[in-house]
C-alpha cells in the first residue's frame, strides 16, 4: 500500500455501557477509494467522528493526513459530508459554498470561482441564489458534497453521500468520486448502497460492533466465483473429482453449483470435465456480490425479524 | 501561534461573527421582537404624549413633584425595556449552539480548520452585539420619548446604560454556555430560571433592608451573587434616580442598592461563564 492517510491503532469509545467502538485497526493508503461497511449500529457514524476529531477516543491512536486525529492542519485538508447534511436554511447555495471556503481561509476571487466550479459540477448553477429551505433532498445532497470539496481536499470523508438522490444523483456521486480517484484523492466512504460502494470503491472493511472483521480488495480479484455447470452424465467419480477445482458443490438434478477461488481455474475445469467424456452444455461463472459476501460476513444474527 | 495562524484564526472569528448576523437578521424571532420593541415604543411615547400635553402632568406643580413623576415614568418605560432586552438576550442565542449540535449542522463547521473555541466566542461577540443594539435600541428609545414629549433626561444615563448591559450580557453568556451542555427547551427554562432567581433575591434583599432583617439581606445578597442579572437592574434604576427622588418611597426606589463590587463580581461571572462554555463546547462529543 502507498503511503498511509489514515491509520490508526485499537481506537475506541464508549458511551456510558454502550462501546460504540471496540477496537478499530485501520491503515487507508493515498489515493484509494476506501469503503467502510456493517449494518446499523456498527459504530461506522462513531468511527468516522472519531477520525474527524469530533469525538475524543477513549483509548487507542490514530493519525489522519500525518497529524493525530482531530488536529487543524489535518482538518484544512480534509473534506467532510455528514450523513443527512444540513444546514442554515436562510442561506442560499453560493452563500454556504462562500461560508465554508471562508473557514478554509480562502477569498475573494479564488474563493468565489472554486464556488462557481463547484456549483456546474453538482449541477446547481440554477439554484445558487435560492435559500436551502426551497431546496429538495437530493439538491440540499448535492450542495453538501460541494462544500465537502471546497478546498479541493486530499481525503474526503462521504458519510452515507447517496442518501436521498435519485439514479441521476447517484450517477453524478460516482462520477465525482471517479473524478477525486483521477486526482490522487482519497476517499472515505461510509454506505449502505452496496451497489454504490461496489462499483466506486476499490478496498472495503466490514465492521461489526465496532471492530473490522474482513477486508477485501475489490480492485483486484475478489478471489471467489461462483459457477453453475450443466454437465452429463453426472457420476460420483466426477463429483469427487470436481473437489480438487472448488469448494460448496451443491447438486440440483442437472445443475451443479461451486465456488472456485480464481477466474484461471475455469478452463481448466472445462477441459478436465470434456477430458473425461462428458457433455458440457454450459458454464456460467459468476463473481459474489458484496451483498453475499456482506450477508455471510456479518451472517444471519444480523438481519432483522 | 504564527502570524499566519493568527490570521487563520481571526477570519475564522470574523466568519463565525459573519454567519451568526446573517442567521439572526433572517430570523422570524428577531424580526418580531424588533416588533415587540416598536410597539413598546409607541405604546409608552402615545401614554407620556398624552400625560404630559393634556392631563394631569400638563398642570403645574411643584419642580420637586415633577421631577419625581418623571424619573418614575421613565424608569417604568425604562423596567420593561430592560426586561425586553432580557428576554432578547436570553433566547435569541437559546438555539444556536444546541440547534447546531441536535441537528448536525455543527458537524460540518467544527471538522473544518477552526477551533471549537473560535467558535463559540464568534457567536457569543455576535449576538452580544446584537443584544447591544437592542438594548440600546429599547432603552434610549424610551429616554429620546420623555426627552421629546416633556423635555427630561434622567441623570447618570451613560453609567447605568452599561449596567444594563451587563446584566443582558450575563443571560446572554449563561444562554450560550448553556447550549454546549443542553438541549434548548431544558437551556431556556434553566437560564429563565436564573433570571427569576435573581428577581427573588432581589425582594429579598429589599425586604430584609427594609424590615432591618440582616439574615433576609444576606440571603437576597447571596442569591445576587448566583444570579447577578436583578441586581444589575437595582444598581442602574438607583444611578437613574436624583438624590431626593432615592430618598423617597417608590416602586422604583431600592431599600438595597448593589454596591459598585457588584459590578466588579458581574463582569467576573460574564468572564467565568464564557470561559465555562468554552471549555464545555471544547469537550463535547459532536
Amino acid at each position: 500500500m502507498s503511503e498511509a492517510v489514515v491509520q490508526t491503532r485499537s481506537l475506541r469509545r464508549q458511551f456510558g455501557a454502550t462501546v460504540a467502538v471496540a477496537d478499530l485497526s485501520l491503515s487507508i493508503g493515498r489515493g484509494e477509494i476506501f469503503g467502510f461497511l456493517g449494518p446499523n449500529g456498527a459504530g461506522k457514524t462513531t468511527s468516522l467522528k472519531l477520525l474527524l476529531g469530533l469525538l475524543e477516543p477513549g483509548g487507542g491512536t490514530g493519525e489522519v493526513l500525518g497529524a493525530p486525529l482531530g488536529e487543524r492542519r489535518a482538518r484544512a485538508r480534509i473534506g467532510f459530508l455528514p450523513e443527512h447534511f444540513r444546514f442554515h436554511s436562510c442561506l442560499t447555495g453560493r452563500e454556504l459554498l462562500r461560508f465554508h471556503g471562508k473557514l478554509h481561509g480562502m477569498r475573494g476571487a479564488v474563493l468565489e470561482r472554486r464556488i462557481d466550479e463547484l456549483l456546474v459540477r453538482v449541477d446547481l448553477t440554477d439554484a445558487e441564489g435560492r435559500p436551502l429551505r426551497e431546496y429538495s433532498k437530493g439538491m440540499t445532497q448535492r450542495v453538501g458534497l460541494a462544500q465537502a470539496l471546497i478546498n479541493d481536499p486530499e481525503l474526503v470523508f462521504l458519510d452515507e453521500p447517496t442518501s436521498g438522490l435519485d439514479p441521476l444523483g447517484r450517477l453524478l456521486v460516482r462520477d465525482i468520486i471517479q473524478e477525486l480517484r483521477d486526482r490522487g484523492t482519497t476517499v472515505f466512504l461510509n454506505s449502505h448502497l452496496l451497489g454504490e460502494v461496489e462499483a466506486t470503491c476499490d478496498r472495503v472493511v466490514f465492521v461489526r460492533e465496532g471492530r473490522v472483521v474482513r477486508e477485501l480488495s475489490l480492485a483486484q480479484s475478489v478471489g471467489d466465483i461462483a459457477v453453475e455447470l450443466r454437465v452429463a452424465p453426472l457420476d460420483p467419480a466426477t463429483l469427487a473429482g470436481l473437489a480438487q477445482f472448488g469448494s460448496a458443490i451443491t447438486r440440483t438434478r442437472e445443475l451443479l453449483r461451486m465456488r472456485v477461488s480464481d477466474e484461471s481455474v475455469l478452463p481448466k475445469l472445462a477441459a478436465w470435465l470434456v477430458g473425461r467424456g462428458l457433455s458440457l452444455y454450459e458454464l456460467r461463472s459468476r463473481r459474489r456480490s458484496l451483498e453475499e459476501w456482506f450477508v455471510e460476513i456479518m451472517g444471519d444474527g444480523q438481519r432483522p425479524g | 501561534m504564527t502570524a499566519n495562524g493568527r490570521d487563520e484564526s481571526l477570519q475564522g472569528l470574523l466568519t463565525i461573527i459573519h454567519l451568526t448576523w446573517i442567521e439572526a437578521r433572517r430570523m422570524r424571532f428577531t424580526l418580531a421582537s424588533l416588533i415587540c420593541a416598536l410597539l413598546l415604543l409607541v405604546v409608552f411615547g402615545t401614554s407620556v404624549y398624552f400625560l404630559y400635553r393634556f392631563g394631569p402632568g400638563a398642570v403645574p406643580r411643584p419642580a420637586f413633584i415633577r421631577q419625581a413623576q418623571l424619573e418614575t415614568l421613565t424608569l417604568a418605560g425604562l423596567y420593561v425595556a430592560n426586561f425586553l432586552a432580557l428576554a432578547f438576550s436570553v433566547l435569541l442565542p437559546v438555539d444556536s449552539l444546541s440547534g447546531e449540535i441536535d441537528s448536525g449542522v455543527i458537524q460540518t463547521i467544527a471538522s473544518k480548520p477552526v477551533s471549537r473555541s473560535t467558535i463559540v466566542l464568534g457567536k457569543w461577540l455576535a449576538f452580544l452585539g446584537m443584544a447591544t443594539g437592542y438594548l440600546l435600541l429599547v432603552t434610549l428609545g424610551v429616554v429620546l420619548l420623555v426627552r421629546l414629549f416633556t423635555g427630561f433626561v434622567p441623570p447618570h444615563l451613560a453609567t447605568a446604560l452599561p449596567v444594563l448591559l451587563l446584566g443582558a450580557a450575563t443571560l446572554l453568556t449563561l444562554s450560550i454556555a448553556g447550549g454546549t451542555r443542553m438541549k434548548t427547551i431544558t437551556n431556556a427554562i434553566v437560564v429563565f430560571g436564573f433570571y427569576a432567581l435573581a428577581f427573588i433575591g432581589g425582594w429579598i434583599e429589599t425586604i430584609g433592608a427594609l424590615l432591618g432583617s440582616d439574615a433576609a439581606r444576606y440571603i437576597g445578597t447571596a442569591i445576587s451573587l448566583v444570579s447577578p442579572v436583578d441586581a444589575m437592574w437595582r444598581l442602574a434604576a438607583h444611578r437613574l434616580q436624583s438624590p431626593l427622588v432615592q430618598q423617597l418611597p417608590g416602586p422604583f426606589s431600592s431599600a438595597a442598592v448593589p454596591s459598585a463590587a457588584m459590578v466588579v463580581w458581574a463582569v467576573g461571572y460574564v468572564i467565568a461563564t464564557l470561559l465555562a462554555a468554552l471549555r464545555g463546547f471544547r469537550t463535547r462529543a459532536l
